[in-house]
Order: structure tokens, then sequence, then C-alpha cells
């Protein structure tokens, strides 16, 4: 099989591995359809860790299946782009789509204690996902698959390949999943809450492990969490989600120091600050809506403290704001006149 | 693993106890041997020389050990209705019953889990919709139906099957066999179907929900984000995760399609072990019952054991000694 990304070498400097356009996805219900995601776009340069967060049911992990192609039906990719090395994937039959999963996109799950085969040991399901993607022998393989264990830090990796995933800690299945998603060497990493199942001591590991590993092999990622601790420490740029639609996207520091949209304040609002004593957290009022009941106009509106006319009636698109780009009609010279009161606050 | 056998065989002993216990007790309060036996004329001697001979006139629990020592070493005295031993009675038939049985479940497993698989995977298309119905017919038709059905449309009206009877045999030492004549091999197919349907059937119907399980886990999820084919996802991955319930309930219908052939064998006249209980029990041979009683108790006893070995097998989580939990 030959491999369908170009070299690094040859690839031009600036060029995404990963390029989300305008994405859409639907499920077909006896009540109609759902908009799970609209008009969601964002791209992932080489070596990059893009955040995703958001509370949950607003699209995250939806965004990760549809990149890697493993919607549950009756999802499906009702419109937009996703391009891999500047080709499209998001239209590419089952097989074809199939040679790519493992190959040239990673995929992290988040629950060690059932991502993995409990009837094979840890090697036997290295060496199957290399011999499917790789030009190399079974001996070849089992040595790569030492090698991994030690890169992902599993002592006397040469012995433990031959356990069984039961035999192993839940940190350390974590590490052999990471093994097993990055094996066939994508330049892609899909992680979709790689640390919640996780033990809060082994959770910095893992995010190091991942984070070290990013970056030595040039890796692009797409870290999915609700942790904003793990967001902060990891990624590069982050993605703030709402009901579908991305409503926040930047470099790390803006988005949780100096966030733009009314919904990421809310939410960097409510992370518990360490350095003095609060009585009560911050909490954004409302809940989200759900995908049959997204109110017209902003979805953000019914629980927006900067609320105007212009939010219930019109949805904005991402808006440039001093370092973020946010969908919020507070960032268009053209509407925030009218809401005087509201730029006070901000 | 010698120690893990050897409890299990440890355990049996109790089984095979009570089994015996209820199979000898027949002979105390089921029917009078020695007046079937005897027939109209006899003289009292000759009959108390039977009861002696029978060994009727001595203690219970040393009838009972005396009866336990015989078993043990296949001696189960002689038939009351044919006046030959139950051994030899048992050895001539157990290879028509254990043919049958061989072939009804090697059926009902082969077809049983290709059609769950298949049902499984493409649980909308029709084909799967049509077997989910025959399967309905499969579970709810009696065997004697189905047999009946059977010998009407192949052996009656489209004469290409016998509608009773194993057909010419071959002789290999003591086991007389039908796989190696063409009309022993045609006799097979009526009756092992009839003897395989209900179970295959019920592993159809197990594997496919099984399947269903499997296929919504993480570990299947991540075999497909990790690019296997769909043959290694499907038979590799999601197929053998199903194993463990299906070894247990297929274990255990096998010594079913043993125990119950009786009604089979009585559809087709197929000489086996069933036939000759059922001939037994309307003689009220009872030594003959009590051996049949028995050897059904070791058939199961055998076949948890070598299911319980499966699942070792199978599932490297049930392997205990080395490694640690989490």
């Amino acid at each position: 099989m030959q491999p369908i990304l170009p070299s690094p070498s040859r690839e031009r400097d600036g060029a995404p591995i990963l390029e989300v356009r305008d994405l859409r996805v639907e499920f077909p219900t006896r009540r109609g359809t759902l908009r799970a995601l609209d008009g969601v776009s964002f791209s992932i340069m080489p070596g990059e860790v893009l955040g995703v967060v958001g509370e949950s049911g607003a699209g995250k992990s939806m965004t990760g299946a549809a990149i890697i192609g493993l919607l549950e039906p009756p999802g499906r990719i009702a419109g937009g782009q996703i391009l891999l090395h500047g080709r499209r994937i998001d239209n590419l039959r089952y097989e074809a789509m199939r040679k790519i999963r493992g190959k040239e996109i990673g995929a992290i799950f988040q629950d060690p204690l059932t991502t993995l085969n409990p009837l094979y040991t840890v090697g036997d399901q290295l060496v199957e996902t290399m011999l499917t993607h790789l030009p190399i022998g079974a001996a070849e393989a089992r040595k790569r698959a030492i090698g991994w264990l030690e890169m992902v830090g599993i002592p006397a990796a040469a012995q433990r390949v031959d356990s069984y995933p039961h035999e192993f800690s839940g940190g350390m299945r974590q590490r052999v999943v990471i093994a097993l998603a990055l094996c066939a060497e994508p330049r892609m990493v899909v992680a979709d809450e790689p640390t919640t199942a996780l033990d809060v001591s082994i959770q910095a590991q893992i995010i190091a492990l991942l984070k070290t590993l990013a970056r030595e092999k040039g890796m692009a990622m797409m870290l999915v969490t609700h942790d904003m601790g793990v967001i902060a420490e990891t990624a590069d740029r982050v993605a703030v989600m709402y009901a579908g639609r991305i409503a926040e996207i930047g470099p790390v520091r803006s988005v949780v120091k100096a966030p733009r949209h009314p919904y990421s304040e809310g939410l960097m609002a409510s992370i518990p600050p360490l350095d003095r004593k609060v009585d009560h957290l911050a909490q954004i009022e409302g809940a989200m809506p759900r995908l049959s009941a997204i109110p017209p106009g902003c979805a953000f509106n019914p629980r927006c403290p900067h609320v105007f006319d212009r939010c219930r009636v019109e949805r904005p698109e991402l808006l440039e704001t001093t370092a973020t780009r946010a969908a919020c009609w507070l960032y268009d010279p053209a509407s925030a006149k009218q809401a005087p009161e509201a730029l006070r606050h901000g | 693993m010698f120690a893990f056998i050897l409890s299990r065989i440890l355990q049996a002993i109790p089984v095979m106890l009570v089994v015996a216990f209820i199979s000898f007790a027949m002979f105390a309060y089921v029917g009078d041997p020695v007046s079937i036996m005897l027939g109209q004329d006899f003289t009292e001697a000759q009959r108390q020389a039977l009861i002696a001979g029978l060994g009727l006139d001595q203690p219970f629990f040393v009838q009972f050990a005396k009866f336990i020592g015989n078993a043990v070493q296949g001696e189960f005295g002689l038939s009351y209705r044919l006046s030959r031993p139950v051994a030899e009675l048992i050895g001539e038939r157990a290879p028509a019953t254990l043919e049958l049985a061989f072939c009804a479940a090697g059926i009902a497993l082969v077809v049983g889990v290709a059609m769950g698989v298949y049902t499984g995977l493409y649980r909308n298309s029709w084909l799967s919709r049509a077997l989910l119905t025959f399967s309905l017919v499969g579970v709810s038709l009696p065997p004697f139906l189905i047999g009946i059905l059977l010998i009407l449309v192949f052996s009656v009206w489209l004469g290409w099957l016998p509608s009773f009877g194993r057909g010419d045999v071959v002789q290999l030492g003591w086991w007389s066999t039908g796989f190696l004549t063409w009309s022993g091999l045609k006799a097979l197919v009526l009756p092992s179907i009839t003897l395989g349907l209900f179970q295959l059937t019920l592993i159809m119907r197990l594997v496919r929900a099984e399947m269903l399980e499997v296929l919504r886990t993480d570990y299947i999820k991540f075999a497909r984000a990790r690019g296997l084919s769909n043959r290694a996802v499907n038979f590799g991955h999601a197929l053998k995760n199903t194993l463990v319930p299906v070894i247990t309930i297929a274990g255990l219908q096998l010594g079913g399609i043993i125990a119950f052939a009786i009604v089979t064998e009585t559809v087709f006249q197929w000489p086996g072990m069933g036939l000759l209980f059922i001939q037994s029990v309307s003689a009220a041979d009872i030594p003959v019952m009590a051996a049949y009683l028995m050897l059904i108790a070791l058939v199961f006893v055998t076949i948890n054991l070598a299911v319980d070995l499966l699942y070792y097998a199978v599932d490297p989580r049930l392997r205990i000694g080395r490694g640690q939990g989490h």
C-alpha cells in the first residue's frame, strides 16, 4: 500500500495537515432532521495541537468522529469538506477511508478499559495494526511493537508485549492505546477525551506523553476534552464549541486569559482559581439547547448576558476580534453600536 | 491447569452419585423385574433362585454399593427384556446415536453461527429478516412434526431420501458407521436436520444477539478506527468475543441433542440408544433405563468440563496465576 501523504520534505511550509471547511453533520430522525454540526471550520498545522472544548453534546466528539469517517449511523456528513493534506476525505468510500484510518489519521478514545480487545495480547493488536498498514513482515512488526511500548513508557516492554489488556492498569492501557493509534505513523491524531477516564495523577503523565510524541513526530493533533486544565497545558490553539458550532477559536493564551465570546467568557469564569478563595463558582445560567430546539439567531442568545436584538434574529459567523475569532455580533462594527451597554460591560 | 481439571472431576463425582442413586432407586420402585423375567409358568424355587441370582435379597446399601461398583466398570447387568448384557446392547446402539448427534450438532453449529453472524452484521437486509422468521418456525415447531414434514416432502413426494433406518453400515471393529456408504449418508440427512434444527435456530439467535452487543463496544470502534479490514473486525475481533456465551449454550445443547434424540429416533426408526430407551421404558426394562440415565449424566458432565476448558482457551481473563488486575 502506497502512503498517500507527501513526504515531510516536499510539504509546503505552512500547509495545514487537516482542514475542515463548513462541516455540517445531520441526523435524520422521525421528527425531522437534526443538525448536530453546522458550519464548523478549522485547520491544524503540522506539530500543532488544537484543543476542542465545550459542554457535553456541543459536537466535540462528533467532529472527531466525522473526521475519522466513523459517524454513528444514521448520522451523516450533509455538507462541507474535510481535507487531509489538501485532499478531500469526507466523500471517500468505506474501503478507501479504512486505509486512511490508522495509517494517516490515528484515533485515541476515552476509556482505555474498554478500548482494547480483551482476547488479544497488546502485542498482537499492535502487530495486526502495523501489518494492515505498513509494508513490513511479522518479525519486524513485533520488533516495532516492543519499540512502541517502550516509547509510550511501558516498563519491561519486551516481556509485556505478550500480556493481555487486563494485565495492565488503566493508565498503562491508555499508553497502549496511544501506541496503537500511532504505530502506523499517522501525521494526524484525533484524541477524544484521552484523559477523562483516568486518575488525576495519571492524566498529567498521559498529556505529557501525547505532547512529547506530537512534537517529536511533527504530528497535528485534535484534542477533544472538557477539561480546561488539559487544554491550557497542551493545546496551541483552542476551539470553543457550542450547540454544534464553533463559538470562538484562537491561540490558547488569548482564549483562556481574554476570551471574547460571552460563552467562552462564562466557561473560563467557571474554572476555580487556584490563587484565591472563592465562595462559589461562577456559572452560566440555563443549559445548552437540545439539537431539536436551537433558537433562531445566535444559539447562545437565551443565556447571553449581553444579548441584543440582532442576536435573536441573525446568526453570527466567526468575526475577527483582537486575538481570536468569535461568532458574536459584539464584534461586528455594524451592530456593536446597538449594544452600548454590553460593550461597557465587556 | 491440572488442578483445575482435577477439581472439576471431583465436583462431578457427587453429581454422578446422585444420578446413580436415582437410577438405582428405579429398581426398587418401578415394576417387578422378577415376575417380568419369569413369565407365566414358574416354581417358587425358580423364583427364589432368580431373586438370589439378581442379588435382590441383599440389604439396600449393599445392593447400591454393588451397583456403583459394577457401574464404574461399565457393568449394568442383564436386560430384562432381551436377556443380554446391557453394556453390549448400549455398545451396539451408541454409534448410531453418536453419529446422528455429531451430524446434527455440526449442522447446528456451522449453519447457526454463519446465519447468526450474517443476521448480526446485516440486520436490515431482507435475507436477515427471512432468516429470523424462519428461525421462529424452527424454535416453535416440535421436532416430531418437522421430522414428519421432512419425510413427507423428501421421501414421499420427491423420493430423494430414505424415510427410516440407517441405510447400509460398515463395521469398524465394534463401531458401526454409516459415514462410509452412500445410503448411510443419505439416511443421515433428514434425521440430522430434524434433530439439529432447534439448536440451529437457538445458536443463530444467540450469535446474532451477541454480535449486535459486541459490535457496539468501544474495542470494535477502536479496531475500525485503526483501519483494520472488515473481515478482521467482524470475525477476528467481534465473533471471537461472542464465543464464550455461544460455547456455553452450544455445549449444553450438544448434551441435549444426545439425550433427547429419542423423539427423532422414534420418528425415523433410527436404531440408536434413544429408540432402545423407549422400547425399554415400555417393557419396564430397568437395567437398560438405569444405564442410559447414567450414560447421559456422564455425557453432560464431560461436556461441561470441555466447555470450561474451552473458556480457558478463548478468554485470557479466566486464566489465573499470572499478571494482575488493575
